[in-house]
């Protein structure tokens, strides 16, 4: 693997910029997370962080939301917002000698974003219209709501809001959790690709060096929802959602608990697929996956499959996820490691994976893995670790919920 | 990047660009065969032979399959639409020799009687899984509403009905005929050397059978039609509609691609401003999609039932706009900008050259380096655009609703 270098470098007011070079490539990409994301939307307010990250972009420094968004289309900027539990993050992704004239646009849509009322009503509407078109795909719904089951609020809250509290939110709300929550502390700005290394930190600090830190919001916190639900609906297939506890990316661990959901779920040739489709031809799809919050960690399992057939999918899942415990086959281990390398070396084909990787990284662990040390500890699992972990962090105390026709019968 | 090509003696294409700048190598094989190639008897039986080939051949069981892809790290997949079926993987240089060992031998399935009774169940979870997404439905009834009594009209899936009654000797016949040597093509991108690759396509793929098969491609003509399936419990109203656009052998389906971007596209286009900005919409595109004779435009509009009348007025007062007047200088320059960028970034995975490499091969015979699909693109005019227009003006010749209306008024 050709050797990386990643340099790290913290502005005085808390904003770290992590860049990494990569020379075989024409184009950049960088990943702006800034705090302010759903975890921070007032009790009753859920989507307002939602709503700000809509509306942020309509309108920014003298630039109003049309000659903003040409602005970014003339420069090739690859663009996309999404609201986080802890950030709202920015990616985009266009040619290297592009990058500095789209910072000085972000430095404008980060700090000096219009928020003029006539966009907000597009924003909010905008919305609405999304969070309505979920109502008809069960199969997202299903992982929204198996969220809020498994995590206490706000951690397991929707970050796109609900359709009950979107009438609660105000412009002048929204502008008052954009006030009070993007702050340059604890903002992180993933950039990898062809850049020139002194003078990209020389541009961050003239853009972003003079941001004022901010006191960090209080976060208020609340009960998770049901463990066993179903949710009546006039679909064809039944959803099938089990969530269980696991550990997070930080966590010593962290590679043993990604290996046994591995052995699950990590290929064609892993259990769920061979045992629940190949062998039984019980539904298409059907997965499970880790997935990490900053202090805890959750197992998140779907299937989808017909009504004549849904308790034996979960039957056969739940099965599945119990029994990893008995034991794991070398061969098995092996597989997930195969891939695992394969991936983390195909990574560096994508500017846009690299960037939002490192800045996850400095989110979860305050420092950077090389490729080569995740390749480090994924070489150095073994089965008798895995087996040790997942004895530590059984699968039980599940929490399911189902989206369809019929209840199941949960045991 | 540096571009080979050969033909095995059977009349396997293959073709190769080669970049050692990049990790991985990606190898597709382009079977050209799909829903508008199977008779009514048979339909759905391509997706369902793409499913099939995994599940092995002689030499590999359906576990042997899966288990070897896994141990090369194999990112892969397959893909079955109304022309091709697409086998491709992408893997580190090193475990090519293996991977297309693997993708060459089960392209000759054994078709298992028991493999395909089982098989068939998750063909048929497939077709459930995809009811449940109000855009599929309304894709899968628009191209059989636009091209009825054309091949396109040929479901990709079929139905619960016909894979039903879908035998596996009618998979197996229909296999023996369409999976000949010179109906497939196979590409190869990434970091690799031609040797190898030639080496590779001979010692695998030199014995399968020889063999060309036609396809009409005449150009279809449609009718034009509306079609409403009411779902009375949904909350959003899906519309989707199409109308003729230039073929994959016309040279209009530049301007054709990038007044889609203009006109259409997700964000800054023309339908975006008017009616995903302000909020109208939950989503209003415009896509072009080019056959093997023929060609579309396919709008797709979703949003509240009340406001469906008004945004579906809102469209067409843009296309009517659009037809007459053309497209502004500065409108075409941005979109220029817009998918350059998008060439540039797609091209450097060997995963995102490969369908560019594989597709101009198999519609046209044509190679495109990076450099020629962005001079290409930087040559298109507003006259071009007016030609097009002139002869493929925007509209709505069938409409297909999903949702909660019981009609559209």
């Amino acid at each position: 693997m050709p050797e990386q270098i990643i340099h790290t470098h913290p502005l005085t007011n808390g904003l770290t910029v992590v860049i990494e070079p990569m020379l075989d490539v024409q184009s950049a990409a960088f990943c702006f997370l800034i705090p302010g994301g759903s975890a921070f939307d007032p009790a009753g307010q859920g989507g307002t962080a939602a709503a700000l990250t809509d509306w942020i972009t309509r309108g920014a420094g003298d630039l109003d939301s049309r000659d903003l968004s040409n602005a970014l289309d003339n420069l090739g900027v690859q663009r996309n917002e999404s609201t986080g539990l802890n950030h709202i993050a920015f990616t985009a992704a266009t040619l290297g000698e592009n990058v500095p004239a789209a910072f000085a646009l972000y430095a404008d849509i980060i700090r000096r974003p219009q928020l003029s009322e006539e966009e907000f009503e597009g924003a909010i509407a905008g919305i609405e219209q999304s969070l309505r078109a979920i109502e008809d795909e069960p199969q997202r719904k299903l992982m929204i709501e198996l969220r809020r089951r498994c995590y206490d609020a706000p951690w397991g809250l929707p970050t796109e809001g609900s359709l009950e509290e979107l009438p609660r939110l105000t412009a002048q709300s929204v502008r008052a959790h954009c006030d009070r929550c993007l702050r340059p502390n604890g903002a992180i700005l993933g950039i990898a690709g062809q850049v020139d290394v002194p003078r990209t930190l020389d541009l961050v600090a003239q853009l972003f060096g003079d941001w004022k830190t901010k006191p960090e919001p209080s976060i208020v916190t609340g009960p998770r929802g049901e463990r066993i639900g179903h949710i009546a609906h006039d679909s064809t297939q039944m959803h099938i959602g089990i969530a269980y506890d696991a550990i997070e990316y930080s966590h010593p661990d962290y590679y043993k608990a990604w290996a046994a959901v591995g052995v699950l779920s990590g290929g064609m040739s892993a259990r769920l697929f061979t045992e629940v489709r190949e062998r039984r031809g019980l539904c298409y799809s059907v997965s499970a996956s880790l997935n990490s919050l900053l202090h805890e960690g959750r197992v998140l399992t779907y299937a989808g499959t017909t009504v004549e057939r849904a308790q034996e999918t979960f039957d056969v899942t739940l099965h599945e996820l119990q029994r990893l415990g008995d034991g794991i086959e070398s061969h098995e281990l092996e597989r997930c490691k195969a891939r695992a390398k394969s991936s983390l070396i195909m990574q560096q084909e994508s500017t846009t994976s690299r960037a939002t990787s490192i800045a996850r990284d400095w989110h979860f662990l305050k420092r950077i893995q090389t490729l080569d040390d995740i390749r480090r500890d994924i070489d150095s699992l073994t089965v008798a670790g895995v087996l040790d972990y997942v004895h530590q962090h059984p699968a039980r105390d599940f929490t399911v919920l189902t989206i369809g026709p019929n209840p199941l019968k949960i045991p | 990047m540096k571009f080979h090509q050969t033909k095995l003696a059977n009349g396997l294409t293959v073709i190769a660009e080669l970049n050692p700048a990049v990790h991985s190598a990606a190898l597709g094989f382009f079977v050209r065969t799909g829903s508008r190639d199977e008779t009514a008897a048979v339909s759905g039986v391509s997706h369902f032979l793409e499913h099939m080939v995994f599940k092995g051949s002689e030499k590999y069981s359906a576990d042997d399959v899966n288990r070897i892809f896994d141990e090369v790290g194999a990112k892969y997949n397959a893909a079955t639409a109304e022309e091709g079926t697409l086998f491709y993987g992408a893997v580190l240089p090193e475990y090519l020799p293996q991977a297309f060992d693997l993708f060459a031998n089960i392209l000759r399935p054994s078709l298992r009687q028991a493999d395909f009774d089982m098989e068939k169940n998750v063909i048929l979870e497939e077709i459930g899984m995809y009811d449940d997404q109000p855009s599929f439905t309304a894709y899968e009834n628009l191209m059989q509403t636009h091209f009825a009594g054309h091949p396109l009209g040929q479901s990709v899936l079929g139905t619960k009905e016909s894979i039903t009654a879908l035998t596996c000797e009618q998979m197996r016949e229909y296999h023996h005929n369409r999976y000949l040597a010179g109906n497939v093509v196979l590409a190869v991108a990434g970091n690799t050397d031609w040797s190898q690759i030639v080496a590779l396509a001979e010692q695998h793929c030199a014995h399968w059978p020889a063999g060309v098969c036609g396809r009409a491609t005449h150009e279809a003509k449609p009718a034009g039609g509306l079609k409403v399936i009411a779902r009375p419990k949904s909350q959003q109203e899906h519309i989707m509609q199409m109308t003729p656009a230039p073929s994959a052998q016309n040279r209009l389906r530049y301007a054709a691609e990038i007044l889609s971007v203009i006109v259409g596209d997700h964000s800054g286009s023309r339908l975006f401003w008017e009616l995903v900005d302000p909020g109208l919409a939950e989503a209003a595109d415009l896509d072009f999609t080019e056959y093997d004779g023929s060609g579309s435009y396919m709008t797709y509009l979703s949003s509240e039932p009340e406001a469906i009348a008004e945004n579906l007025e809102r469209i067409h007062a843009i296309y009517a706009e659009v037809n007459r007047d053309g497209i502004r200088e500065d409108e075409l320059e941005m979109a220029k900008n817009k998918v350059s960028s998008r060439v540039v970034l797609r091209s450097e995975r060997p995963m995102g050259r490969l369908s560019s490499l594989g597709g101009n091969w198999i519609y046209r015979e044509e190679y495109h380096s990076v450099a020629d699909d962005l001079a290409t693109l930087r040559g298109i005019t507003s006259r071009d655009v007016r030609e097009l227009l002139d002869v493929y003006p925007l509209g709505a010749t069938t409409t297909v609703a999903v949702g909660p209306l019981e009609s559209l008024a």
